[in-house]
Protein backbone atom coordinates (compact mmCIF):
# COMPACT_ATOMS: atom_id res chain seq x y z
CA UNK A 1 0.00 0.00 0.00
CA UNK A 2 1.17 3.58 -0.92
CA UNK A 3 1.55 6.26 1.93
CA UNK A 4 -1.55 7.73 -0.43
CA UNK A 5 -3.69 4.90 0.11
CA UNK A 6 -2.80 4.81 3.67
CA UNK A 7 -3.88 7.96 4.49
CA UNK A 8 -7.04 7.72 2.11
CA UNK A 9 -8.36 4.65 4.11
CA UNK A 10 -7.28 6.37 7.94
CA UNK A 11 -9.00 9.63 7.14
CA UNK A 12 -12.01 7.93 5.54
CA UNK A 13 -12.50 5.96 8.47
CA UNK A 14 -11.75 8.42 10.51
CA UNK A 15 -15.16 10.84 8.59
CA UNK A 16 -17.21 7.62 8.56
CA UNK A 17 -16.96 7.06 12.51
CA UNK A 18 -16.98 10.73 13.17
CA UNK A 19 -20.27 10.95 11.00
CA UNK A 20 -21.84 7.85 12.85
CA UNK A 21 -20.96 9.76 15.89
CA UNK A 22 -22.69 12.89 14.88
CA UNK A 23 -26.38 10.68 14.99
CA UNK A 24 -25.41 8.38 17.87
CA UNK A 25 -24.12 11.17 20.54
CA UNK A 26 -26.33 11.65 23.32
CA UNK A 27 -24.95 15.29 24.11
CA UNK A 28 -25.86 17.72 20.47
CA UNK A 29 -22.47 19.44 21.57
CA UNK A 30 -20.72 16.64 21.00
CA UNK A 31 -22.47 15.65 17.87
CA UNK A 32 -21.29 19.48 16.67
CA UNK A 33 -17.84 18.61 17.48
CA UNK A 34 -17.95 15.39 15.47
CA UNK A 35 -19.33 17.49 12.70
CA UNK A 36 -16.46 19.12 12.82
CA UNK A 37 -14.28 16.38 13.02
CA UNK A 38 -15.94 14.82 9.86
CA UNK A 39 -15.62 18.05 7.70
CA UNK A 40 -11.40 18.22 8.82
CA UNK A 41 -11.35 14.50 7.97
CA UNK A 42 -13.31 15.24 4.82
CA UNK A 43 -11.04 18.25 3.41
CA UNK A 44 -8.24 15.98 4.20
CA UNK A 45 -9.50 13.71 1.60
CA UNK A 46 -9.91 16.98 -0.73
CA UNK A 47 -6.47 17.63 -0.67
CA UNK A 48 -5.52 14.06 -1.18
CA UNK A 49 -7.34 14.26 -4.19
CA UNK A 50 -6.06 17.28 -5.61
CA UNK A 51 -8.63 19.81 -4.44
CA UNK A 52 -7.08 22.19 -2.48
CA UNK A 53 -8.58 25.16 -2.63
CA UNK A 54 -11.91 23.02 -1.74
CA UNK A 55 -10.41 21.41 1.20
CA UNK A 56 -9.76 25.28 2.56
CA UNK A 57 -12.96 26.56 2.06
CA UNK A 58 -14.52 23.54 3.59
CA UNK A 59 -12.42 24.66 6.51
CA UNK A 60 -13.29 27.91 6.76
CA UNK A 61 -16.82 27.75 5.68
CA UNK A 62 -17.83 24.78 7.52
CA UNK A 63 -15.86 24.85 11.03
CA UNK A 64 -15.24 28.41 11.19
CA UNK A 65 -18.90 28.93 10.19
CA UNK A 66 -21.76 26.48 10.07
CA UNK A 67 -20.31 24.01 12.82
CA UNK A 68 -19.54 27.12 15.22
CA UNK A 69 -23.28 28.58 15.18
CA UNK A 70 -24.50 25.27 15.55
CA UNK A 71 -22.90 25.55 18.61
CA UNK A 72 -23.81 28.40 18.98
CA UNK A 73 -27.63 27.65 18.96
CA UNK A 74 -27.21 24.30 20.87
CA UNK A 75 -25.39 26.21 23.66
CA UNK A 76 -28.77 29.03 23.52
CA UNK A 77 -31.19 26.48 23.65
CA UNK A 78 -31.92 25.78 27.17
CA UNK A 79 -33.86 22.29 25.87
CA UNK A 80 -34.15 19.35 27.59
CA UNK A 81 -32.44 17.10 25.38
CA UNK A 82 -32.24 13.81 27.14
CA UNK A 83 -36.16 13.76 26.37
CA UNK A 84 -35.69 14.62 22.45
CA UNK A 85 -33.02 11.22 22.18
CA UNK A 86 -36.13 8.75 23.54
CA UNK A 87 -37.60 8.13 20.14
CA UNK A 88 -34.03 6.94 18.99
CA UNK A 89 -34.53 3.13 20.19
CA UNK A 90 -38.15 3.55 18.81
CA UNK A 91 -37.11 4.63 15.12
CA UNK A 92 -33.75 1.98 15.17
CA UNK A 93 -35.16 -0.99 13.21
CA UNK A 94 -36.81 1.37 10.54
CA UNK A 95 -33.63 3.46 10.71
CA UNK A 96 -31.18 0.80 10.20
CA UNK A 97 -33.07 -1.14 7.34
CA UNK A 98 -33.54 1.90 5.26
CA UNK A 99 -30.11 2.97 5.71
CA UNK A 100 -28.66 -0.89 4.71
CA UNK A 101 -30.79 -0.55 1.43
CA UNK A 102 -29.60 2.74 0.91
CA UNK A 103 -26.14 1.44 1.15
CA UNK A 104 -26.66 -1.70 -0.37
CA UNK A 105 -28.10 -0.08 -3.48
CA UNK A 106 -25.62 2.54 -4.33
CA UNK A 107 -22.90 0.28 -3.48
CA UNK A 108 -24.31 -2.31 -6.08
CA UNK A 109 -24.31 1.46 -8.59
CA UNK A 110 -20.92 2.37 -7.76
CA UNK A 111 -19.35 -1.27 -8.02
CA UNK A 112 -20.60 -1.69 -11.43
CA UNK A 113 -19.81 1.63 -12.82
CA UNK A 114 -16.91 2.84 -15.39
CA UNK A 115 -16.32 5.04 -17.20
CA UNK A 116 -16.62 4.69 -21.16
CA UNK A 117 -13.34 4.41 -22.40
CA UNK A 118 -14.10 6.85 -25.49
CA UNK A 119 -15.23 9.04 -23.40
CA UNK A 120 -13.47 12.52 -22.41
CA UNK A 121 -13.89 15.52 -20.50
CA UNK A 122 -15.51 18.51 -22.93
CA UNK A 123 -16.43 21.11 -20.44
CA UNK A 124 -13.53 23.02 -18.74
CA UNK A 125 -10.44 21.13 -18.24
CA UNK A 126 -8.44 21.46 -15.54
CA UNK A 127 -4.89 23.05 -16.75
CA UNK A 128 -1.59 20.93 -15.35
CA UNK A 129 0.58 23.79 -15.11
CA UNK A 130 -1.69 26.23 -12.74
CA UNK A 131 -2.26 25.54 -9.01
CA UNK A 132 -6.02 24.40 -8.26
CA UNK A 133 -6.76 27.71 -7.04
CA UNK A 134 -5.91 29.35 -10.21
CA UNK A 135 -7.36 27.40 -12.60
CA UNK A 136 -10.55 27.54 -10.39
CA UNK A 137 -10.53 31.21 -10.27
CA UNK A 138 -10.21 30.88 -14.18
CA UNK A 139 -13.22 29.32 -14.60
CA UNK A 140 -14.69 30.80 -11.84
CA UNK A 141 -15.15 34.29 -12.90
CA UNK A 142 -15.22 33.70 -16.60
CA UNK A 143 -17.17 30.44 -17.78
CA UNK A 144 -19.34 30.62 -14.51
CA UNK A 145 -19.75 34.15 -13.55
CA UNK A 146 -23.29 34.04 -13.38
CA UNK A 147 -23.74 31.16 -11.06
CA UNK A 148 -21.25 32.97 -9.23
CA UNK A 149 -23.22 36.01 -8.84
CA UNK A 150 -26.45 33.70 -7.84
CA UNK A 151 -24.77 32.28 -5.07
CA UNK A 152 -23.50 35.96 -4.04
CA UNK A 153 -27.84 36.46 -3.88
CA UNK A 154 -28.20 33.42 -2.71
CA UNK A 155 -25.92 34.39 0.72
CA UNK A 156 -27.35 38.03 0.87
CA UNK A 157 -30.98 36.44 1.11
CA UNK A 158 -29.94 34.25 3.47
CA UNK A 159 -28.21 37.33 5.26
CA UNK A 160 -31.19 39.32 4.78
CA UNK A 161 -33.51 36.11 5.79
CA UNK A 162 -31.70 35.57 9.10
CA UNK A 163 -31.49 38.72 10.42
CA UNK A 164 -35.18 39.32 10.06
CA UNK A 165 -36.18 36.39 11.27
CA UNK A 166 -33.93 36.94 14.65
CA UNK A 167 -34.38 40.65 14.99
CA UNK A 168 -36.66 41.62 18.05
CA UNK A 169 -37.10 45.19 19.77
CA UNK A 170 -37.76 45.47 23.02
CA UNK A 171 -39.87 48.36 23.64
CA UNK A 172 -38.59 49.17 27.25
CA UNK A 173 -34.72 48.92 26.14
CA UNK A 174 -32.83 52.69 25.98
CA UNK A 175 -31.19 52.89 22.72
CA UNK A 176 -29.72 55.75 21.22
CA UNK A 177 -31.89 57.80 18.47
CA UNK A 178 -29.22 60.50 16.50
CA UNK A 179 -32.45 62.41 15.06
CA UNK A 180 -33.79 63.03 18.42
CA UNK A 181 -31.06 63.93 19.60
CA UNK A 182 -29.73 66.46 17.11
CA UNK A 183 -33.38 67.64 17.26
CA UNK A 184 -33.40 68.81 20.72
CA UNK A 185 -33.89 72.53 21.12
CA UNK A 186 -32.78 74.52 24.04
CA UNK A 187 -36.18 75.31 25.61
CA UNK A 188 -36.81 71.50 25.77
CA UNK A 189 -33.21 70.27 27.29
CA UNK A 190 -32.43 73.32 29.74
CA UNK A 191 -34.71 74.55 32.32
CA UNK A 192 -33.15 77.94 34.08
CA UNK A 193 -34.66 77.99 37.18
CA UNK A 194 -34.50 80.77 39.99
CA UNK A 195 -33.09 79.53 43.16
CA UNK A 196 -33.62 82.18 46.17
CA UNK A 197 -30.46 82.85 48.25
CA UNK A 198 -29.82 80.18 51.17
CA UNK A 199 -31.77 77.60 49.98
CA UNK A 200 -31.27 74.52 48.20
CA UNK A 201 -32.72 73.75 44.70
CA UNK B 1 -3.54 -1.05 -4.05
CA UNK B 2 -4.02 2.04 -5.90
CA UNK B 3 -6.95 4.32 -4.97
CA UNK B 4 -9.36 5.31 -7.72
CA UNK B 5 -12.34 7.00 -8.34
CA UNK B 6 -14.70 4.20 -6.90
CA UNK B 7 -13.14 4.05 -3.39
CA UNK B 8 -13.85 7.98 -2.97
CA UNK B 9 -17.91 7.07 -4.38
CA UNK B 10 -18.31 4.33 -1.93
CA UNK B 11 -17.14 6.43 1.24
CA UNK B 12 -19.09 9.09 -0.01
CA UNK B 13 -22.03 6.48 -0.58
CA UNK B 14 -21.50 5.32 3.39
CA UNK B 15 -21.62 8.94 4.50
CA UNK B 16 -25.06 9.45 2.85
CA UNK B 17 -26.48 6.43 4.22
CA UNK B 18 -25.48 8.02 7.59
CA UNK B 19 -26.83 11.05 7.11
CA UNK B 20 -30.24 9.77 5.91
CA UNK B 21 -30.23 6.85 8.92
CA UNK B 22 -29.58 10.27 11.37
CA UNK B 23 -32.55 12.08 9.89
CA UNK B 24 -35.13 9.02 10.60
CA UNK B 25 -33.37 7.91 14.01
CA UNK B 26 -33.12 11.30 15.33
CA UNK B 27 -37.06 12.53 14.40
CA UNK B 28 -37.46 14.40 17.53
CA UNK B 29 -34.10 16.48 17.43
CA UNK B 30 -34.36 19.09 14.74
CA UNK B 31 -30.54 20.14 15.56
CA UNK B 32 -29.60 16.43 15.03
CA UNK B 33 -31.72 16.93 11.84
CA UNK B 34 -30.21 19.45 10.59
CA UNK B 35 -26.71 18.18 11.27
CA UNK B 36 -27.65 14.98 8.90
CA UNK B 37 -28.80 17.41 6.32
CA UNK B 38 -25.01 18.45 6.41
CA UNK B 39 -23.78 15.07 6.32
CA UNK B 40 -25.80 14.59 3.01
CA UNK B 41 -24.75 17.51 1.28
CA UNK B 42 -20.61 16.68 2.52
CA UNK B 43 -21.15 13.20 0.61
CA UNK B 44 -22.49 14.75 -2.43
CA UNK B 45 -19.68 17.41 -2.41
CA UNK B 46 -16.96 14.40 -1.98
CA UNK B 47 -18.90 12.62 -5.07
CA UNK B 48 -18.66 16.34 -6.93
CA UNK B 49 -14.61 16.62 -5.97
CA UNK B 50 -13.81 12.88 -6.90
CA UNK B 51 -15.32 12.80 -10.48
CA UNK B 52 -14.13 16.36 -11.05
CA UNK B 53 -10.85 14.82 -10.20
CA UNK B 54 -10.94 11.98 -11.95
CA UNK B 55 -12.19 12.99 -14.53
CA UNK B 56 -9.81 15.82 -15.29
CA UNK B 57 -13.11 18.90 -15.36
CA UNK B 58 -13.17 21.58 -13.52
CA UNK B 59 -16.68 21.74 -13.60
CA UNK B 60 -17.57 19.59 -10.63
CA UNK B 61 -15.64 21.56 -8.50
CA UNK B 62 -17.08 24.53 -9.18
CA UNK B 63 -20.39 22.97 -8.83
CA UNK B 64 -19.33 21.81 -4.90
CA UNK B 65 -18.56 25.68 -4.05
CA UNK B 66 -21.84 26.63 -5.07
CA UNK B 67 -23.21 23.39 -3.06
CA UNK B 68 -21.36 24.48 -0.01
CA UNK B 69 -22.87 28.14 -0.86
CA UNK B 70 -26.32 26.91 -0.41
CA UNK B 71 -25.37 24.73 2.36
CA UNK B 72 -24.40 27.42 4.53
CA UNK B 73 -27.38 29.54 3.64
CA UNK B 74 -29.90 27.00 4.79
CA UNK B 75 -27.89 26.04 8.05
CA UNK B 76 -28.43 29.97 8.76
CA UNK B 77 -31.67 30.09 7.93
CA UNK B 78 -32.41 27.17 9.76
CA UNK B 79 -30.77 27.64 12.84
CA UNK B 80 -32.46 31.37 12.49
CA UNK B 81 -36.49 29.63 12.14
CA UNK B 82 -35.33 27.29 15.17
CA UNK B 83 -34.13 30.41 17.20
CA UNK B 84 -37.52 31.82 16.48
CA UNK B 85 -39.57 28.67 17.10
CA UNK B 86 -37.61 28.73 20.38
CA UNK B 87 -38.82 31.88 21.95
CA UNK B 88 -42.11 31.83 21.04
CA UNK B 89 -42.88 27.82 22.13
CA UNK B 90 -40.07 27.41 24.66
CA UNK B 91 -39.55 23.89 22.65
CA UNK B 92 -37.88 22.69 19.60
CA UNK B 93 -40.06 19.33 19.90
CA UNK B 94 -40.48 18.34 15.90
CA UNK B 95 -43.90 17.02 16.61
CA UNK B 96 -44.98 19.75 18.19
CA UNK B 97 -44.05 21.95 14.97
CA UNK B 98 -48.01 21.05 14.07
CA UNK B 99 -49.50 25.08 13.66
CA UNK B 100 -49.49 25.02 9.91
CA UNK B 101 -51.77 21.70 9.45
CA UNK B 102 -51.94 21.50 5.88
Amino acid sequence: MTVAAIFFYLFSIVMIASAFMVIAARNPVHSVLFLILAFVNASALFVLVGAEFLAMILVVVYVGAVAVLFLFVVMMLDVDFAELKQGFLQYLPLGALIGIVVAVELILVVGGWSVAPGAKATNAPAITALSNTEALGLVLYTRHVYFFQAAGFVLLTAMIGAIVLTLRHKPDVKRQDISEQNARTREEAVEVKKVPSRAGV
Amino acid sequence: MDIGLTHYLIVAAILFTIGIAGIILNRKNIIVILMSVELILLAVNINLVAFSSFLGDLTGQVFSLFILTVAAAEAAIGLAILVTYYRNRGSIAVEDINLMKG
